[in-house]
């Protein structure tokens, strides 16, 4: 299989990216490549021009920065997984960030594209909504910041304008007890469910699959809130909610397998 | 458009469509038809090449993301007299492929893992290589085959 026809051309800052975007039609971003170029290859997508960032200077990192922890766009998952820094301040996201695909796929992944893909069943998204993480997106008119809460707008869509580049994702530190339940049957599988709970005073629950955005398990998050118990808070895990059904589970069994994953969480966190 | 990379320590250079999938340009450019094409959607890891000497599947990557690049493919491990790489040498000594279609993939992704991580266990070896398919399911002997030649590579590629 390869893609149909398009045209390559690779950037060396934000700047020129944004100018390409805003002049081109049918232009995509192109980051580590491993949802965008699957997509291609099925011909689920056919953009005319793909636009690789991957070369631009300075967009892999992950530092303190005013009080919070800042992680440029292009930081591949490998190094996510094994920062030190992030293994201290923010946990969850090197435990989540080592389940996705295999070693292969997480040295070519980006935080940046894997959140700009805004995929509903991906891991790295629902922790970073659990983590309240902020977006820094680059556009014509220079750059803004959205929170997470508003960034994921539905299937495979963000907040994101298609001339705007994410540049960077802040974290807040402080999230240091956490749990990661991601339930699949086989190795390098994708979530059936999976749940990230982290908890910093108030605890804050992210879905993975639960519907076909990231979502936050707001009825849970409620309920614990207001003093209720692990148990009871559980079992408003699919409140409000409807999963998707396919052929891992259908709706009902994702509904059922977020109470018992979100117990599980409960029951871990520190 | 034109594409140029180190491969195996020799640059080479080609004109190529920009769609084209570095496994195409590697097999059908290049000629080295050692890596395979196995499930073709970044699953089964046959396709596993190192770039800059970290494991990539080479299906879902094009070839012009890879240009300036150095990829080393399974062509590239053996010395030029023949005598076999410490880590092809285990896979023989342990009977680590059967029918040899994931072997390429496998010993690459092995080298990666291997360079990453200096004290492999085997529960290690089985997590780094989820992402490499044995239809033959011959996983014993390609972990057994790792583990032994971690302990001769001293000195990385």
């Amino acid at each position: 299989m390869f893609p149909s026809k398009f045209e390559y051309r690779r950037v060396a800052s934000v700047d020129e990216a944004v100018s390409i975007l805003s002049q081109e039609e049918d232009a995509k971003i192109l980051a580590g490549g491993h949802s965008l170029i699957p997509l291609m290859k099925l011909r689920l997508a056919s953009p005319e021009l793909l636009v690789d960032i991957t070369k631009i200077e300075n967009m892999s990192y992950i530092r303190e920065d005013d009080g919070e922890i800042a992680i440029g766009a292009l930081t591949r998952h490998h190094a996510l997984e094994t920062s030190e820094l992030l293994a201290r301040e923010v946990p969850v996201l090197p435990a989540v960030a080592a389940t996705v695909g295999d070693p292969a796929v997480r040295h070519c992944g980006t935080l940046g594209g894997t959140a700009s893909h805004g995929d509903g069943a991906s891991d790295l998204p629902a922790a970073l909504l659990a983590l309240d993480a902020t977006f820094v997106a680059k556009g014509p008119k220079g750059e803004r910041r959205i929170a997470a809460k508003d960034f994921f707008t539905g299937f495979l869509e963000t907040a994101l304008a298609p001339f705007e580049v994410l540049t960077e994702i802040r974290v807040p530190k402080g999230y240091r007890s956490y749990s990661f339940q991601k339930f699949n049957r086989r190795a390098q599988d994708w979530a059936i469910v999976g749940v990230v709970a982290v908890r910093n005073g108030t605890t804050n629950i992210g879905y993975v699959n639960m519907g076909v955005t990231p979502l936050r398990a707001t009825a849970v998050e409620q309920q614990l809130a207001s003093g209720a118990s692990d148990d009871d808070a559980a079992a408003a895990a699919a409140a409000g909610l409807t999963p998707p059904s396919d052929i891992n589970g259908s709706s009902e069994y994702r509904a059922h397998l977020a109470g018992v994953l979100v117990r599980r969480a409960l029951s871990e966190l520190g | 458009m034109r594409v140029e990379m180190k491969v195996n320590g020799v640059t080479r250079s080609a004109e190529v469509e920009d769609r084209t999938l570095l496994v195409h340009f590697i097999r059908d450019v290049l000629g080295l038809t050692g890596t395979n094409v196995g499930c073709d959607t970044s699953s089964c890891g046959a396709c596993t090449v190192l770039v800059n000497g970290e494991s990539v599947k080479s299906c879902t990557v094009l070839a012009a993301q890879v240009s300036g690049e150095e990829v080393t493919t399974i062509e590239g491990l053996a010395e030029p007299d023949g005598t076999l790489h410490p880590l092809q040498r285990a896979f023989q000594d342990n009977h680590a492929l059967q029918c040899g279609y994931c072997t390429p993939g496998m010993v690459m992704a092995s080298l990666s893992l291997i360079n990453e991580h200096p004290n492999l266990d085997e529960k290690a070896v089985r997590e780094g290589l989820e992402g490499n398919l044995c239809r033959c399911t011959g996983y014993h002997n390609i972990v057994k085959a790792v583990l032994a030649a971690q302990g001769e590579m001293g000195a990385k590629l």
